[in-house]
């Protein structure tokens, strides 16, 4: 039996896993050690708050007026953002709909309508929806915004830009019709990514070129992963601007814009391609 | 020629019109069938159903097709493939019938398997619609199946892990990294299986090769998997690659299957191309198959049924193909097909049972998401819960978190929870294997070493440089 730890032993209750330094080599949680056969209190209480983090990015709501606020200093716009709303009337709504999602109210569709009945074209629609972590959107929005009208700024087309536009309870094909209505020959969506446990504020970035209701994943291009810890800002922004110029000069979107370098083999992050469990 | 049902109770009419209708009506509540708009409309409604479903006969699951013979391959499947004899003990009964019988002590073990040729999808959803939970527990620990390849797996008091070491790049020392973690918590027997990052041969066979020299090295027992198309992985095997177990998912309609780029030629020829290489030592189940309720109305491929049946006839295909492990990944989905943790455990317990009355080695990926109404919580009581009914496998991650997939999934602490608090073990192979490496102290009371195996401890001598 092993003894009982007491005040005149030292014999550790929790026993730790000599190989815990490899966590220098992955995220992921390895070497957590082990009371009994069962994760130690410590290890246990961190996943808890990862977990809670995460349900809260998928549940807090979309501060719309802060980040309409936000957006318009930020990027210094002459009028505020348009606000939208999707048929999901709320969260536990949302989250059992995805049909609802993906179209707007028809409330919105109103306001959509009269912002663009002068009729005039633009070249890009920027849709701003919470998806499944307002907090992605809330972090990452108006800098990579900034990167991307920067980027947008110095490239050597010229981009006519309409009114930007928050979606709340919003998937990503809403920004199909947000971007038809708009007479917009493309759209952009920047919307908060299923969180995960190290990652509750992950900002995914949606282009499709000739924007309607209707339309299957196969036409949207995505960047994914956009965050402080992920894909930086200026790189996302730089990425995209690459896809757009591509999609405005060949006028599609989707798979067969693709990069197809498909077979590609990718090396990983560490500094050695040698597995060291099988090195002589 | 859909034939309509009707019952009258109290003052209240009811009709369905259709066997489909009636199945979905009479399944109980998950978001799944919610969305598709075949849930029973009242609670008072999917009891009706149930009742209704409980006096139809089973032959009529041969007379009246769901999906029609001439427009869907699965169906033509089940239906060829019906074995009459298997089935003559049974085809007197009705639904209601039926789960009396399976519940019954003539349903010994022996009397299930011979059972099992008779035994189609449909048959099977239909019973389980009337089965609480404990019913889809005892019944499903008397069928046992058992499958091999370098271990068995599947048999009694036995409860195996895939030990699941994913990463976001495929990085190589990151994966090593988490199969070590796994194999010294006991993780692996009934297979250590990537999903790759990048889905492409090339990149396949580089991890294929990964996982091959740690199992040559340490000799273990065990086989390998990279989760990548089938038609990938025939790809590897022409160019030689280290291929033990043909990965698929795969669903119950023939629209879903193509929708994920493949068919039963396609399987058949995988199956064939995978035994050619004769690398099993103690079986010859080469597939490996993943499944999950809500796959085929999110392909849009459904033909109207309720999703637990759809699911059910996926285990018709799996059982074509002679599997060494099929996984129901129950909680990955989403909400939108399995609300919460109450949907979630029900759907696991119902694909388990299915799976097991047809034959099939099934294992379940007891998971969720987290936009799911679910937690930790809810994971220990379906992993206990699947213990208890006899499950043949578990995933195994470090932590629970799965890193490149984003989802939770059973840790292997949780795994070695499950075999110290039900009593059951690793495959036997393994277990040998476990004790010689001297992974475990006592290997029959789930005690682990406290020190690091001499062979391991060699190993990690090898890391590369900024380790310390």
């Amino acid at each position: 039996m092993p003894k009982q730890p007491t005040q005149e032993t030292t014999a550790p209750i929790v026993i730790e896993n000599p190989w815990e330094r490899l966590r220098a080599f992955t995220d992921a949680r390895i070497g957590l050690g082990r009371a009994g056969v069962s994760l130690p209190t410590k290890q246990l209480l961190a996943f808890q708050l990862a977990h809670a983090q995460a349900q809260d990015a998928v549940h807090c709501p979309l501060e719309c007026q802060a980040l309409a606020d936000e957006l318009t200093q930020a990027l210094g716009l002459n009028t505020a953002p348009l606000s939208a709303h999707s048929r999901a009337e709320d969260r536990a709504i949302y989250l059992q709909r995805p049909d609802y999602g993906r179209r707007l109210n028809e409330h919105s569709r109103q306001t959509l309508q009269q912002a663009a009945d002068s009729g005039q074209r633009f070249d890009l629609a920027m849709v701003i929806v919470d998806g499944l972590s307002a907090l992605a959107v809330q972090q990452n929005s108006a800098p990579f915004l900034t990167a991307l009208y920067d980027a947008l700024g110095r490239d050597k087309n010229e981009w006519q830009l309409a009114p930007l536009t928050l979606v709340e309870q919003g998937r990503v094909a809403i920004g199909d019709e947000v971007g038809a209505l708009l007479n917009a020959d493309a759209v952009l969506v920047m919307i908060g990514e299923r969180p995960g446990l190290s990652s509750p504020d992950s900002l995914g970035l949606y282009m499709t070129w000739g924007p309607e209701v209707g339309l299957k994943d196969d036409r949207r291009n995505c960047i994914s992963n956009v965050r402080p810890a992920g894909l930086a800002y200026e790189e996302a922004a730089r990425r995209l601007l690459l896809l757009l110029t591509e999609a405005r000069e060949r006028k599609l979107s989707g798979v067969t814009l693709k990069d197809r370098s498909e077979d590609s083999v990718l090396e990983g992050g560490s500094s050695s391609t040698r597995n060291f469990l099988v090195a002589d | 020629m859909a034939q309509t049902y009707h019952t009258t109770v109290g003052s209240r009419r009811y009709r369905f019109s259709g066997l489909a209708e009636l199945m979905a009506k009479a399944t109980p509540p998950r978001s799944g069938d919610r969305l598709a708009g075949v849930m029973a409309e009242s609670a008072e409604e999917r009891v009706v159903a149930q009742m209704v479903l409980a006096e139809l006969p089973l032959t009529t699951f041969l007379n009246d097709a769901l999906i029609p013979y001439e427009q869907d391959e699965i169906t033509r499947l089940i239906i060829d493939d019906h074995d009459a004899k298997a089935f003559a003990p049974l085809k007197h009964l009705t639904v209601g019938d039926f789960r009396n019988w399976l519940l019954s002590d003539y349903a010994t073990s022996e009397a299930l398997a011979a059972a099992r040729p008779g035994i189609t999808p449909e048959m099977a959803a239909a019973v389980s619609k009337l089965m609480r939970n404990q019913d889809l527990m005892l019944v499903a620990k008397k069928c046992q199946v058992t499958t091999a390849f370098r271990n068995t797996i599947g048999l009694p008091g036995r409860l195996s892990t895939r030990l699941q070491p994913n990463h976001p790049t495929d990085d190589v020392t990151g994966i090593a990294a988490s199969i070590l973690d796994g194999l010294l918590y006991g993780s692996g027997d009934a297979v250590i299986g990537i999903n790759p990052a990048t889905d492409n041969v090339a990149q396949s066979i580089k991890l294929m090769r990964l996982m091959d020299d740690v199992i040559q090295k340490y000799e273990i027992p065990t086989q390998s998997c990279v989760l990548t198309h089938v038609t990938n992985t025939l790809e590897a095997i022409e160019q030689g690659a280290p291929v033990d177990l043909v990965f698929q998912s795969i669903g119950g309609t023939e629209a879903t299957n193509r929708s994920f780029g493949f068919d039963l030629s396609t399987l058949a020829e995988a199956e064939a191309a995978a035994q050619t290489l004769n690398r099993g030592t103690v079986g010859r189940n080469v597939m490996y198959f993943e499944t999950g309720q809500g796959s085929s109305l999110s392909a849009d491929a459904h033909h109207g049924l309720d999703q637990q049946t759809c699911e059910a006839r996926a285990y018709a295909v799996a059982r074509k193909f002679n599997p060494l492990l099929v996984n129901t990944v129950v909680g990955f989905i989403g909400p939108e097909y399995l609300y919460d943790g109450k949907e979630i455990t029900r759907a696991g317990l119902e694909d388990h049972f299915c799976g097991k009355l047809l034959g099939v080695p099934m294992g379940c990926d007891v998971c969720y998401t987290n936009h799911a109404n679910a937690d930790q919580n809810d994971m220990d009581n379906l992993l206990t819960l699947l213990g208890v009914a006899g499950c043949n496998f578990v995933m195994g991650i470090p932590g629970s978190d799965d890193i490149m997939l984003n989802y939770q999934t059973t840790s292997f602490h949780d795994a070695l929870y499950a075999r110290r608090v039900l009593g059951l073990k690793a495959a036997p192979e393994f277990e040998q294997w476990l004790a010689k490496m001297q992974i475990f102290q006592d290997v029959s009371t789930h005690r682990l070493n406290d020190q690091l195996p001499a062979a391991f401890a060699n190993s990690l001598r090898h890391l590369p440089k900024g380790s310390d």
